[in-house]
């Protein structure tokens, strides 16, 4: 037991009167109709978020939420009840709620819990988040600055910073017992460009789970904003994209969203489970070229999809998903891990206590490789470089998913010529990754964006790729 | 219309006693929010029950002024302490916002809401018992399932119901409430194909009342069709072919005819339709409309997120563009009038948003339009985000069927569509006579020419 999981766990017993006896009688309750497991999910969630726009502090927001989501597990079914109201009387009630999922004789939670021993991956903010007010407000003024300072062809700048702390304590009939406190910081940047005959625009953020040094020191404001001004100026002068098949290069850092949506959501294990999935039982199958190796990984330092504990109190882990082609494995909860008989990877994961928690991606990432990146530029002939997304969605059952380039250029004859206008790019799961001849020296994580949603609960995620290159895709544009 | 101020609820009198609280603590003007509901959720798969859900919560938002300058604050936390530390919060953050000529309540005037009952709320929504509500997701389901070989897996069938009450109230005396209740039956079901492939699609009901419910048969049934036509889907090579939109894809094209026209845009001269009001944004036959009072719509309410009267509004009429969609603050920058479309959340200041969106009904039946079509793309299902409201550029993920010789021949799978909306919206040249509001946004089926499919 460390001395910052007894601090995490002492803000609920204080603030909300919780004690270990209630918590046990609340897994009695919930188990009280029989069932395998049960378990409680605490969420207390401060959070605060200031916006300029047009150069004025338009907007100050701060906001509290609490409560607790009960789980009932009886076979594949699951019940669930949630409060806002952390009296024992409503905590009871919601335990009763949750166990009319199960209908057999009463079960026994184990006794006495066992704490989750966990790392401490991020830092954990010493004051209130509305103490800082000043300076958050000042990083969202320097940030319209540099916007407008970049061209004068820059005519509309928003910027916002928003932060949140979810402190979470989770207590499980099979003694699980873990605590955690989740810093979660954001700074972003919209931009409108205009030179008189047409209007772009451009967005730009990033952050994690850090505190507001990383903004003074490590990501500036200037920094966001120069990429989200010099996004829409570049977009002034692009041309159609292509339409159809062709060689496309994708930059390095967050085009690894195409990761995410062509196989990490197929590789959840719920989906995979009940077979719903385009990559159930392709395990130990050929799923991409040899030169592709995909982790998810919840334990690197500061990420935005990183946890010391998952939502269901377990550890997070790094998971080889494929391994040099090969199909390694699936990202699991409790549930999918004991009724598939499959090792558990830490992956529950949950919007908040109003949600089931179930498999979710953290950081997903390919591997570096070996090629240079100019190399990979110089051997495309006619084709696509893409290297800034706004994002993708996917259709487990088939495999199709897309994603759409926001920062894209033609290529010609190994050269970048002409920025191109928007355009989705669109695949086949288990096939694209099969198209990647080269894959370069240049991993880059994401700058801290990422929201993935599944069945309507929204998680912070990160993503990461080196520069590579696929030799088919097709090309959603209008041009030829 | 009433100017209803008489407090007549527990909720009603906690929203006025905040907003006395935040003047006397300071606040010039101020307003607050206060939503309540019960949520239920189940899901059945392959005929057992999978999840079973029930639940209920509240929140609290408080939005105060200080001259010129606005903050805010979000709550569940109902104890006087809580509502104590949710004032002197938003006073708090006020002092740091800058002063904005254009922030603050609308004039009195313009408060109001609807006399008549608009049928939002039904008793029976909440009052069926849990065994009846499992028995729908059941019997969804089990109809998806019988309906074909080729249909051996599911992700479940589903019935959802939730009530909620939401109360505003303000410093300019404007307080209201009103409840509402929904429900829905969905199944998604997945078939298998020739060569081992699978596809899934989805279909659903949804109402304000158990009454107007479709069958859960019907709805199972209609979500196998959906799913077996996808079934041995092809490419098809990249080419320019008029596309047809089902009605349930076109919808998405009348938000985005919304979206243009949201005033927020608009003052930024961020979107397509800035400085088009009177210019021809659309093709003549097309009428696009915003109704926040159809009784017992999806989107319909008494009041908008700031207190005004909900309405009617023609937004694109004979193809020409009449009127943004405005809430106080758009209305303000651009020196016009709000057309009671605010929408508000518990936290921030209120956004935008549409009523009962709809375009209208043409004359035309789905089968004259594919008929004129000798090679085309009827497409049923779209794919991603790709649209660019600032260029409108539009670029998505397509699936559907190949239309040949004014047939639906075969599935396609795998491909794009793209254009621009600018020219999309122009480019419409048959409306389908086949509107049905199922949710708050409705279209007819559509044909748009001009844009250009990516394939092979």
């Amino acid at each position: 037991m460390t001395t910052t999981t007894e601090s995490h766990k002492r803000y609920f017993f204080e603030k909300f009167g919780l004690t270990e006896r209630l918590l046990e009688r609340c897994l009695g309750e919930a188990l009280s109709a029989g069932g395998d497991y049960a378990d409680l999910y605490f969420e207390s969630v401060s959070a605060t978020s200031i916006g300029v726009d047009e150069s004025l502090v338009k907007s100050a927001s701060q906001g509290v939420s609490a409560g607790c989501g009960i789980r009932v597990v009886s076979g594949e079914r699951t019940g669930y009840a949630y409060t806002d109201n952390l009296s024992a009387e409503r905590l009871l009630h919601a335990a009763r709620t949750a166990a009319l999922i199960a209908s057999g004789p009463a079960k026994q939670p184990v006794t006495g819990f066992t704490e989750t021993q966990s790392p401490n991956l991020y830092p954990i903010p010493a004051a209130e988040l509305s103490s800082d007010l000043s300076t958050k407000l000042d990083l969202v003024m320097r940030a319209d600055r540099a916007a407008r300072a970049y061209d004068a062809r820059i005519k509309q700048v928003r910027a916002s910073y928003s932060d949140e702390l979810k402190r979470i304590l989770i207590a499980a009939s099979d003694g699980t017992y873990a605590s955690d406190t989740q810093p979660l910081a954001r700074l972003s940047i919209f931009v409108f460009a205009n030179d008189g005959n047409q209007a772009t625009r451009g967005t730009s953020g990033g952050g994690g789970r850090v505190d507001i040094s990383y903004f003074l020191t490590e990501k500036t404001p200037e920094h966001f904003a120069n990429e989200a001004a010099r996004t829409a100026i570049l977009q002034l002068g692009a041309v159609a994209a292509p339409a159809g098949d062709m060689e496309v290069v994708l930059g390095p850092g967050w085009p690894g969203v195409l990761l995410h949506e062509a196989v990490g959501h197929g590789l959840e294990a719920d989906f995979n489970r009940k077979k719903t999935s385009a990559f159930a039982g392709l395990i130990g199958r050929q799923v991409a070229s040899s030169k592709v190796t995909v982790v998810d990984n919840g334990t690197m330092p500061s990420r935005r999809g990183s946890l010391n504990v998952d939502d269901e109190g377990s550890p997070t882990q790094e998971t080889v998903l494929i391994e040099n082609g090969i199909l390694k494995g699936y990202l699991s909860d409790k549930l999918s891990a004991r009724l598939m008989n499959m090792p558990h990877t830490g992956n529950g994961r949950r919007e908040s206590y109003q949600q089931i928690p179930m498999p979710r991606m953290t950081n997903t990432y390919m591997l570096a490789g070996e090629d240079a990146p100019e190399d990979i530029l110089r051997s495309v002939k006619r084709g696509l470089y893409a290297v800034n997304f706004g994002g993708g969605s996917v259709d487990i059952t088939s495999g199709k998913f897309v994603f759409s380039a926001s920062e894209a250029y033609l290529i010609e004859d190994g050269k970048i010529t002409a920025p191109v206008r928007d355009a989705t790019l669109i695949g086949n799961g288990p096939e694209a990754l099969k198209y990647v001849s080269m894959v370069g020296h240049d991993l880059q994580l994401d700058e801290g964006v990422g929201t993935c949603g599944k069945d309507g609960q929204s998680v912070p995620v990160g993503v990461g790729m080196p520069t590579i290159k696929l030799d088919r895709m097709t090309v959603g544009g209008t041009g030829n | 219309m009433i100017q209803a101020n008489r407090v007549t609820t527990d909720l009603q009198q906690l929203a006025t006693d905040v907003v006395t609280k935040a003047r006397k603590a300071g606040a010039t003007d101020a307003e607050v929010v206060i939503r309540e509901g019960d949520e239920f959720s189940t899901t059945v798969r392959l005929g057992e029950v999978e999840t079973l859900k029930k639940s209920g919560s509240r929140g609290i938002g408080l939005r105060v002024f200080v001259g010129q300058r606005v903050a805010s604050t979000s709550s569940s936390d109902f104890t006087s302490e809580g509502i104590d530390h949710l004032i002197s919060g938003a006073l708090a953050l006020a002092r740091v916002t800058s002063e904005d000529p254009f922030a603050g309540l609308a004039d009195p005037s313009e408060f109001g809401q609807l006399d008549v009952d608009l049928q939002l709320y039904h008793e029976d929504v909440y009052s069926l018992p849990t065994e009846k509500r499992i028995e729908y997701a059941r019997r969804c389901e089990a109809a998806a399932l019988s309906a074909d070989t080729r249909i051996q897996n599911s992700d479940g069938g589903s019935f959802d119901a939730a009530t909620g009450r939401k109360v505003l109230a303000n410093s300019r005396g404007f307080v209201g409430e009103y409840r509402s209740s929904y429900c829905s039956v969905s199944t998604s079901p997945i078939a298998m194909g020739k060569n081992g492939e699978m596809q899934r699609d989805y279909w659903y009901s949804t109402a304000r009342t158990i009454q107007k419910l479709d069958t859960p048969e019907s709805v199972g049934v209609e979500a196998a069709r959906r799913t077996l036509r996808r079934l041995d889907g092809r490419r098809v090579k990249t080419q320019r072919v008029p596309i047809v939109f089902a009605p349930e894809i076109a919808r998405s094209l009348v938000g985005a005819i919304f979206e243009a026209a949201n005033g927020d845009s608009i003052y930024r001269a961020a979107s397509f339709f800035t400085g088009k009001l009177g210019e021809q944004v659309a093709a003549e036959s097309i009428n696009v409309i915003d109704d926040g009072t159809i009784v017992g719509g999806y989107g319909s309410s008494p009041f908008d997120g700031e207190g005004l009267p909900t309405r009617r509004k023609v937004i694109v009429e004979n193809g020409v563009l009449r009127t943004y969609l405005l809430n106080t603050y758009t209305a303000r920058k651009l020196n016009m009038q709000s057309t009671g479309n605010a929408v508000r959340g518990l936290a921030g200041n209120p956004g935008i948003g549409s009523g009962n969106l709809y375009l209208e009904a043409g004359t035309f039946s789905q089968e004259e339009i594919l008929r004129e079509i000798k090679s085309g793309f009827y497409v049923t299902e779209l794919l991603g985000q790709g649209v660019n409201m600032v260029t409108g550029d539009y670029s998505r993920g397509a699936s559907g069927l190949w239309i040949e010789n004014g047939e639906l021949a075969f599935p396609v799978q795998e491909v794009t569509i793209a254009g621009n909306l600018k020219d999309m919206f122009r480019k419409i040249t048959a409306i389908g006579n086949d509107l049905v509001f199922r949710g708050s946004v409705a279209s007819p089926t559509l044909r748009i020419d001009g844009m250009t499919i990516a394939g092979e």
